[in-house]
């Protein structure tokens, strides 16, 4: 428990926490930005590298720009006006709760299987590389089939209206 | 009168890094890694900003020269004191904030923009031995930092509560996601000739000389490629001309800055040339050898020398082509991305790869660049054959 980790804990549990519960959207994008990095100082922090870049990579850069976009191109800018907190808040505090307990237990004593390792692991890029594409290249391959069909979906769904018929110059 | 004896030769090339430790011995144990980092970071902080205000003089009479007039000549000889005058007055015009503006978002989008472009400067090396930090993935860390200059243009222009800006944003967001892909791919084949994502051993695997011209990724047929198309996409990404259009001045007014004045306005043009820069030294470090020499007899000269007369030939080039090309119109942009940059920045990954498995020699040289030309040939009389410079087609969302 560094100092580091603290500060880093505190951006993260802030720029979450104002994701929740801020009233304007964009201040909840801008919150969840926040939070999002820290969770990749956090990767960085314990030496996951690549792990970390790419949270940023593709996170910040993209489900973040997803979200921006979607944001910009509704009206959905305007605060809202009523409660935005649902009736059932008390039973959803107990729920994250007994989550929270839950995998808490399983931490705690799953940690215990496995050995205690004095030295951090090296874990260079090549070796994620290499489990890519020797042990796990039946997943990489199906996660590409599988984003190539998203792709095509939705390009599929921007084209909905036939292209007009071109008029010949007068 | 310095001797250039090897000693004293490499004493001038590693002056800095010296200067640091010397200063490190004064410091206690206690402050020494908060101290070091300080000691690291403030050459960048010093350095950049004044290449930024040198630029914004060189950019301004050699425009001013391509255009067949002087530049500003009235401050100073040769207009030298110009980019004083631009900060005096950047520093003392008033900071207007609209009224029905976001007032938090609007204040830390130029803040955002700044810390993304400075961080950037981190994994570059700018000397034998003078990185800011050798990351084992430079080159990634360098391409997620540009994920974050999109949030803050998102910032910088939904805060602002106007058309213009709104609208600048959105294509600015799409112009530099657009060109993402490009840019990444187009870097990717020098990460595969070095098999390393450190910016360190990519420049170290250049700085080797066989005879006596320079192992540069440039002057291979796939670097050459990857070495325009990444300028390419460097251009579009620090949204320069000819891709402009989101904030070019007679289309849109400044696109997603238009509501900002004063140090603001200041701060977002100071971190769109520190982004332009910092894609340069990517580009350097990747493809033009970072600090290496041009030929092996001329390694006397010090390593940071190189670097920032290559960062000096790549900014002229920016400002030749600002100056020669026109505008290009938003969906030509995103045609120019989506349908030539990408196929091509792919190719020239089978290149790279091809070049890899054939043996060295003439015979590599020549079938990697005859399949290079061939596709760029196809690609680019496919397109127009196509009729992609008819009238365009408005296609609106529903």
């Amino acid at each position: 428990m560094t100092l580091v980790f603290l500060l880093l804990a505190a951006i993260t549990i802030l720029g979450f926490g104002a994701a929740m519960s801020l009233r304007n959207p964009v201040h909840c994008v801008v919150g969840l930005t926040l939070g999002l990095l820290g969770l990749a100082a956090l990767y960085l922090q314990l030496g996951a590298q690549f792990v970390g870049l790419t949270q940023v990579l593709v996170y910040v850069g993209a489900v973040a720009i997803l979200i921006i976009f979607a944001i910009m191109m509704t009206r959905s800018s305007e605060s809202a006006e009523d409660q935005t907190y649902s009736h059932s808040w008390r039973a959803g505090v107990v729920l994250a709760l007994a989550v929270f307990a839950v995998l808490g237990w399983a931490v705690h004593f799953g940690s215990t299987s496995i050995p205690a390792q004095n030295v951090m692991p090296e874990l260079p890029v090549q070796t994620i590389g290499d489990a890519l594409l020797h042990r796990f290249v039946l997943p990489l391959e199906i996660i590409a089939v599988l984003l190539t069909a998203a792709l095509i979906g939705a390009g599929v769904l921007a084209l909905q209206d036939p292209v007009p018929e071109t008029r010949g110059p007068r | 009168m310095i001797v250039l004896s090897p000693s004293n030769i490499e004493r001038i090339d590693q002056i800095f890094v010296l200067t640091k430790h010397w200063l490190m011995g004064y410091v206690p144990a206690v402050a020494q890694p908060l101290t070091s980092a300080i000691l690291s970071v403030l050459p960048v902080l010093i350095a950049f900003p004044a290449i930024f205000a040198v630029t914004t003089l060189l950019e301004r009479k050699g425009l001013g020269r391509i255009q067949n007039r002087y530049g500003p000549n009235r401050t100073g000889p040769w207009g030298v004191l110009q980019p004083m005058a631009d900060g005096v007055k950047s520093l003392t015009k008033e900071d207007i904030v609209p009224a029905t503006a976001d007032r938090w978002v609007h204040f830390f989008a130029p803040v955002v923009m700044v810390i993304a472009a400075f961080l950037a400067y981190s994994v570059l090396p700018i000397g034998r031995n003078m990185v800011v930090v050798n990351l084992s993935s430079g080159v990634l860390f360098f391409f997620a930092i540009g994920a974050l200059v999109e949030v803050a243009i998102f910032m910088a222009g939904w805060s602002s509560r106007s058309k213009y800006s709104l609208l600048g944003a959105m294509r600015a967001i799409a112009q530099m996601v657009s060109y993402e892909t490009p840019l990444v791919l187009a870097g990717l084949v020098a990460v595969m000739a070095t098999g390393s994502l450190s910016t360190v051993s990519i420049v170290e695997a250049q700085a080797q000389y066989s005879h006596y011209l320079p192992n540069w990724f440039v002057f291979t047929p796939w670097g050459f490629a990857g070495f325009v198309l990444f300028m390419i996409a460097a251009t579009a990404e620090s949204n320069r001309s000819p891709f402009d259009l989101p904030e070019g001045e007679s289309e849109i007014i400044a696109g997603y800055f238009i509501e900002y004045s004063g140090f603001k306005f200041a701060l977002f043009f100071l971190a769109e040339y520190l982004g332009m820069f910092a894609t340069s030294g990517i580009a350097i470090t990747l493809f033009l050898g970072g600090w290496s020499a041009p030929f092996s007899f001329l390694t006397w000269v010090p390593s940071y020398l190189w670097f920032f007369l290559k960062l000096l030939a790549i900014t002229c080039g920016f400002i030749w082509i600002r100056g020669t090309l026109p505008r290009l119109r938003m969906d030509q942009l995103m045609h120019f991305a989506w349908k030539f940059m990408l196929p091509m920045t792919l190719l020239n990954i089978f290149a790279a790869a091809a070049w890899k498995f054939f043996p060295v020699g003439i015979l590599r040289w020549l079938g990697c660049a005859v399949f290079l030309a061939v596709a760029f040939v196809l690609l680019t009389r496919g397109l127009k054959k196509r009729g992609d410079v008819s009238v365009r087609q408005y296609r609106f969302a529903d």
